[in-house]
């Protein structure tokens, strides 16, 4: 086993990047448009990657396979993006920050990256107001805050519960004004299928695009993979439906090492499952559980009662609800990171105190009844009302729940049918994100030069958990404020290389192949459709690789993907013909990567015999169910080598993780 | 940009459709105002106020300007409007096969071109029956009186006695407002003598050929005759209950046009404001019945009157 | 959650590629879920197609959430559907009722051609957004303080509420005219009520109208339909704001 080279520079820690950028190579104004830089992805970390590198004069060409650069899926961000601004002066500070972040991520992130984002996460909201980003103020005109999981500061920002979406705007509109002078050239509706190396750095990508079909080469110095995360390999996801692996898995079998693949978020507060024909789960932000507190009936025969529909949760007394949260850790209360939260649902649930109706009798409470009263009682006070009646103070605070949350709880209303401000919300953990991703060193270069890769795609900042509002943060400082300096720093070296040639055989040898998969689906004689082996996928992920694991369940797992796999290949059928817009042909090519991916995922789980974040194995557990790590053993990144189809045969590559500044302990949010 | 770009540009365009359409809508309420005085005085007083108003109207500078103004305006209110509809049907070349708009939208404003269009009609026709006659063809005749009296012609040589005849005399109102007689028959004999030259509008002493006055045209005639009332001589109109019923149609038509319109205008031209569109609404909304309506009622109540 | 199961007719536009003359096919789709949203229901739809090996229908979506803007669909005579602020992919099946004939079409207009069945190419928005839509600061970190310059909460929620625009079309594809102004006055109202938008307010509303216009999208008659199937439920406010940001704009322009 190799030791992975991650780059961290020398010095104090609260140095290290502004000493290291300080030493890092640039590239002349003259030189810059002579550099191509493909940037694949244009959520938060490519939009603002593209733009900035667009801004600095290279020649940018950024790819997207939505129809807009603006529809990339960090748009359904919700809650919020932290920073340590201290504007409430509550103690915050980089450092909290910092070590917030890796504790959260349970102790399974890189300190120098982390430390890295908590430094630059400042610049990021000073950089979105100036581009007009319309965030939460309080009245006096100043910012406001709210708290997230996992830490006892107010540090989020947040614009409603579209925080994401006016993120992205903030950087779709500074990507826009690239393409409108030129410095970047976009090509919507395409879709990576292939990265091409040349002479071992990569060099360029093939791509279709998706309304003609056509199979097109493009060249660069310099290729950074913004693609997102992997989540949808459970096919239920909250991740939007054409989120995928492509990119990144393409990367991994060209030489890029695929790191933690097994750590995958499952978000607490989602709506359930409804029914087979589901298509997607949808988030209820995390910013709820600042005033919502999450129950379940203390008493098994309420919460058949309720399944069957003769209770109602507002019927059951306070003292028969279970606030298990709230009792299993006071200090943090409802606020406890994702994994915490999620776990203890399934906990719950699985001792039969679910509550909602469905073919899983999964589901738990998310109330905002106290918070409503509060509220209420608050917003009469201060508006001079120091008598105010019952009903007064529900439509105060109803009126104050709407202006914090009104999206969300209309959304919530849309789906369900059931109107949250009057009972309670049914929610159940579904996956969201994933902290794994391709390995990168510092600089966010993965194992092949050139190749660079960014925002919730690689595996940098969360360890083994993600904080929420952090992937946010993570984006757009990938972009804008780490990769214009690291990616300058390569492609100095490139100032003389000249323009890429297409036609070199590696091209022809990456698009043959892109060309071969394609004609294999279309030509294949099956009988199902792509969606029938994702769904069954999906199936196989969530039950075995999901919230709770188990070496057996793995070992399983492997092999029952092996399987479907086979079968895949085999009995999919994807109509239509390549040179046209083809959706069942995307979504194939798409599902192909993710069967390999969710093999993967098995081994690296099976592979981590401890438990830690969002990776829990049963076997490893206290005695109250809390997560066992075992820093003794496990305190390393797995980075994966591709070797070939048979996942078997993949490689295992150990960073191990150093941590100096922070004294690595239990995770205790008790 | 170019700055001829951004006079021609959608937004400049809409300006000028609210301009005009708003400059209209005050021309209406003087148009009415002055129309009223059609039943509000009856008599030789109305016939008489409504001319005079005719004639001031028709000469007053200030007026004259507003006058051209509102020519100015109706040709580039129609015009614009009806090029922009033109290529708002060009923006969406191929309809919906099934479509609800009148869940989205009042079907005011969604024909306000086939509304204007109609107006255009209107106006057009009403112009050819009232202003044409007045302005171009010169055919509206003056506003004369008449009156018969028992005039002493002389005296009876035996017995001195005052001899009498009846004679019709016939006056013409002038433009300072007093009669000035200018022709007078006998009416056993039917001899009659021109007692003032008339040409067009001018009258003129026969003897010094001075332009002693200017003489006022009797639109009100004109007007009445045209809705059904044989007045001064003049037959009715056959088809007066047809004119009434398009007109009044007409004054449905306005009615919907501003229905929609005076709101629209201030949207067009920004003014929105959550404090006052209430407001503007709801007098958009009176305006848009009131005032059709009151030209409406006046037709037919000359045709009711006849 | 009320589960119960519908069956529907379906007449839906089908047009093989932005050339080719399209044309409005009948499906019947049986047992569709009340809980399942319009988009699931298209789902069941096409695997049925698939199983009969037919060709599915393109749809546009990407997020399923209401906010991403890529799902359109004019559905039994609306964009978006019959239900008010909400995308297609959050419309629910419970809207409609068992035995029901549900037509399903593409945005129409000019500047958004048909590229195959209910998918048309909205780049005209990019285009727009790419004239002027953004401020013109480069990313340095350096810029002021993010709490330099107070902005009133009362301001700041307004752009905001503009800012929510999912750039998803219905307000064109539901005017009669076809016209862009709720999404053009949307980013331009944003960017006005902001002090950072500010300085270059009047060309930026210059340039956004003049795209909008080459665009070929129709003119404004304030008929107020965008603003009533806007899912984001954009006021027409902005559209006011927007004629006021215009004229200044253009009375005082060199
Ligand atoms: C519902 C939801 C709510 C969330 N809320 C929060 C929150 O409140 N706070 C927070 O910090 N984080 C939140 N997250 C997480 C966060 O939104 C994401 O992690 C983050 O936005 C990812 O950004 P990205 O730029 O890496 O990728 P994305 O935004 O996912 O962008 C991926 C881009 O890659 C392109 N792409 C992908 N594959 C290809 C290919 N093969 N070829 C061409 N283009 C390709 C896509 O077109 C897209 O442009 C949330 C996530 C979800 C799902
Ligand atoms: C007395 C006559 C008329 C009055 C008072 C009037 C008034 C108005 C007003 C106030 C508007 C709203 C303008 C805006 O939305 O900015 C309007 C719109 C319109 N008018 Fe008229 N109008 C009159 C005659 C006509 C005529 C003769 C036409 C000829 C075709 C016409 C065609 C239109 C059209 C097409 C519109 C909609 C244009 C748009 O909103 O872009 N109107 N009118
Ligand atoms: S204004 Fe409304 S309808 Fe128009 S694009 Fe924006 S969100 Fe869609
Ligand atoms: S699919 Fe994203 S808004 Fe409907």
């Amino acid at each position: 086993m190799s030791i992975l080279d991650s780059k961290i520079p020398e010095g104090h820690i609260s140095k290290k990047w502004t000493d290291y950028k300080d030493h890092l190579r640039l590239v002349a104004p003259n030189n810059r448009p002579k550099i191509d830089i493909i940037v694949v992805g244009t959520g938060l970390a490519g939009a603002s990657a593209a733009a900035s590198l667009g801004e600095m004069g290279y020649n940018v060409k950024a790819f997207c396979f939505q129809d807009s650069p603006r529809r990339a899926h960090s748009i359904a961000a919700q809650g919020g993006i932290n920073a340590a601004k201290n504007y409430q002066n509550d103690g915050d500070s980089i450092y909290r920050l910092f070590y917030d972040t890796i504790k959260g991520g349970d102790y399974r992130a890189r300190e120098a990256n982390v430390h890295r984002l908590a430094e630059v996460s400042g610049n990021i909201i000073d950089q979105c107001v100036a581009q007009g980003v319309p965030f939460a103020r309080e009245y006096g005109g100043l910012l406001d805050n709210r708290s997230f999981g996992g830490t006892q500061v107010q540090r989020t920002f947040y614009a409603a519960g579209q925080t994401g979406q006016q993120l992205l705007l903030g950087a779709y509109s500074a990507i826009s004004r690239q393409i409108g002078l030129g410095n970047v050239q976009m090509y919507n509706r395409h879709e990576m299928l292939d990265l091409v190396k040349v002479d071992g750095k990569a060099r360029g990508i093939i791509a279709r695009n998706l309304i003609t079909g056509e199979i097109e080469r493009h060249s660069a110095h310099a290729v950074i993979l913004c693609t997102g995360g992997y989540g949808n390999v459970y096919f239920l996801s909250t991740n939007a439906m054409g989120s995928n692996v492509t990119a990144a898995w393409k990367a991994h079998k060209r030489g890029a090492y695929f790191a933690n693949p097994c750590y995958v978020q499952i978000h607490p507060t989602c709506i359930p499952v409804h029914g087979t024909n589901q298509s997607k789960l949808t988030l209820m932000s995390e910013s709820l559980r600042n005033s919502g507190r999450i129950w379940v009936p203390k008493k098994k025969e309420d919460a058949e009662a309720i399944r069957a529909g003769k209770l109602k949760p507002t019927q059951i007394a306070e003292e028969d609800r279970d606030y298990y949260l709230e009792r299993r850790y006071p200090a943090f209360g409802n606020l406890v990171p994702r994994d915490v939260a999620s776990r203890a649902a399934k906990e719950r649930c699985d001792a039969g105190f679910g509550i909602e109706a469905n073919d899983t009798m999964e589901g738990v409470y998310l109330d905002f009844s106290s918070e409503i009263q509060a509220k209420g009682k608050q917003t009469a006070y201060a508006s001079g009302n120091h008598n105010p009646s019952e009903e007064e103070i529900i439509q105060l605070g109803k009126k104050w729940v709407e202006e914090k949350y009104g999206n969300l709880f209309q959304m919530y209303e849309k789906i369900t049918d059931e109107n949250p401000y009057e009972t309670p919300m049914k929610i159940y953990p579904a996956v969201h994100y994933t902290m794994g991703g391709v390995w990168v060193d510092y600089n966010l270069q993965s194992t092949i030069p050139g190749c660079f890769v960014a925002g919730e795609a690689n595996f940098s900042d969360h360890g083994a958990n993600r904080l929420g509002a952090s992937a946010l943060m993570q984006g757009l400082a990938d972009g804008y404020f780490v990769l214009p300096y690291t990616v300058s720093d390569y492609l100095a070296g490139d100032i003389r290389t000249g323009k890429i040639s297409t036609d070199s055989p590696e091209f022809e040898e990456a698009e043959n192949n892109v060309r071969d998969m394609i004609s294999k689906f279309l030509n294949n004689n099956g009988s199902k459709s792509v969606d029938h082996f994702h769904k069954r996928l999906g199936h196989i992920m969530w039950n075995k690789v999901g919230m709770g694991r188990n070496a057996q369940g793995l070992t399983e797992a492997i092999s029952e993907i092996a399987a479907l796999r086979e079968e895949f290949y085999k009995e999919v059928y994807v109509p239509g013909d390549a040179n046209e817009l083809n959706p069942e042909l995307e979504k194939a090519l798409r599902v192909a990567d993710f069967m390999e991916l969710g093999q993967l995922m098995a081994r690296d789980a099976l592979q981590r015999n401890e438990s830690c974040g969002g990776h829990f194995r049963e076997e490893y557990q206290d005695a109250e169910g809390e997560t066992l790590r075992d820093d003794e053993n496990f305190n390393f990144v797995g980075a994966w080598e591709y070797k070939g189809m048979d996942i078997n045969q993949s490689e295992l590559h150990k960073e191990v993780l150093n941590y100096e500044y922070i004294k690595i302990a239990a995770r205790n949010y008790k | 940009m170019s700055k001829s770009g951004i006079f021609t540009s959608s937004l400049a365009k809409k300006y000028w459709m609210a301009l005009t359409g708003l400059f209209l809508i005050t021309f209406l309420v003087g148009h009415l105002l002055g129309n009223l005085q059609l039943i509000t005085k009856t008599g030789e007083e109305g016939r008489r106020a409504f001319n005079e108003y005719a004639y001031f109207m028709g000469h007053n500078i200030f007026i004259k300007i507003l006058a051209y103004l509102t020519y100015f305006s109706i040709l580039a209110h129609a015009c614009i409007g009806l090029y922009l509809a033109v290529q708002n049907k060009k923006a969406r070349p191929k309809n919906y096969a099934y479509n609800k708009p009148g869940t989205n939208s009042s079907a005011a404003s969604r024909y306000m071109a086939i509304l204007g269009t109609i107006l255009l009609i209107f106006i057009v026709t009403h112009m050819a029956n009232f202003w044409w006659k007045q302005k171009i063809t010169e055919t509206v005749p003056l506003h004369y009186v008449e009156n018969t009296t028992d005039m002493q012609i002389g005296q009876d040589p035996m017995t001195g006695a005052p001899v009498t005849r009846k004679i019709t005399l016939q006056s013409a109102l002038t433009t300072n407002g007093n009669y000035l007689e200018v022709a007078a028959k006998d009416v056993e004999s039917g001899q009659s003598q021109e007692l003032v030259k008339i040409k067009d509008t001018k009258l003129i002493d026969m003897n010094t050929n001075l332009h002693k006055a200017e003489g006022v045209r009797d639109l009100h005639t004109v007007v009445m005759n045209f809705f059904g009332h044989s007045e001064q001589g003049q037959p009715a109109n056959e088809y007066a209950l047809i004119a009434v019923i398009l007109y009044v149609v007409s004054m449905f038509v306005l009615m919907f046009h501003l229905w929609h319109g005076f709101g629209s205008a201030f949207q067009s031209l920004g003014l929105n404001h959550r404090k006052y569109n209430g407001l503007i609404r709801f007098v958009g909304q009176a305006f848009a019945i009131v005032v059709p309506l009151a030209f409406a009622i006046i037709p037919v109540m000359i045709y009711l009157n006849r | 959650m009320a589960s119960k199961t519908i069956n529907i007719n379906l007449k839906i536009w089908r047009q093989k590629n932005a050339n080719s003359k399209g044309s409005m096919e009948t499906y019947k789709l049986d047992n569709v879920s009340t809980d399942s949203s319009f988009l699931e229901m298209l789902d069941q739809l096409n695997e049925q197609l698939v199983n009969e090996r037919k060709e599915p229908i393109a749809f546009d979506h990407d997020c399923r959430e209401g906010i991403c803007g890529m799902c359109s669909l004019y559905i039994n005579g609306e964009a978006h559907g019959p239900d008010r602020a909400v995308t297609t992919c959050q419309l629910h099946m419970r809207k409609f009722k068992d035995g029901e004939t549900i037509y399903v079409e593409p945005w129409r207009a000019k500047a958004f051609p048909v590229i195959k069945d209910l998918v048309v190419d909205r780049s005209a928005f990019d285009r727009i957004q790419q004239a002027g839509g953004f401020v013109s600061v480069n990313t340095s970190g350096r810029t002021m303080d993010a709490n330099a310059i107070p902005i009133g909460k009362a301001e700041a929620d307004k752009a905001f509420e503009a800012a929510t625009c999912i750039g998803c079309g219905a307000c064109v594809a539901s005017c009669k005219n076809a016209s862009a102004m709720l999404f053009v006055s949307a980013k331009v109202s944003q960017l006005a009520l902001l002090p950072q938008g500010q300085v270059e307010a009047q060309q930026r509303v210059l340039n956004m109208v003049k795209q909008m216009d080459e665009e070929g999208f129709g003119n404004c008659t304030n008929t107020g339909a965008c603003a009533v199937e806007c899912p984001k439920e954009i006021s027409l406010e902005n559209i006011a704001r927007m004629n006021r940001e215009y004229l200044k704009a253009m009375v005082a322009a060199e």
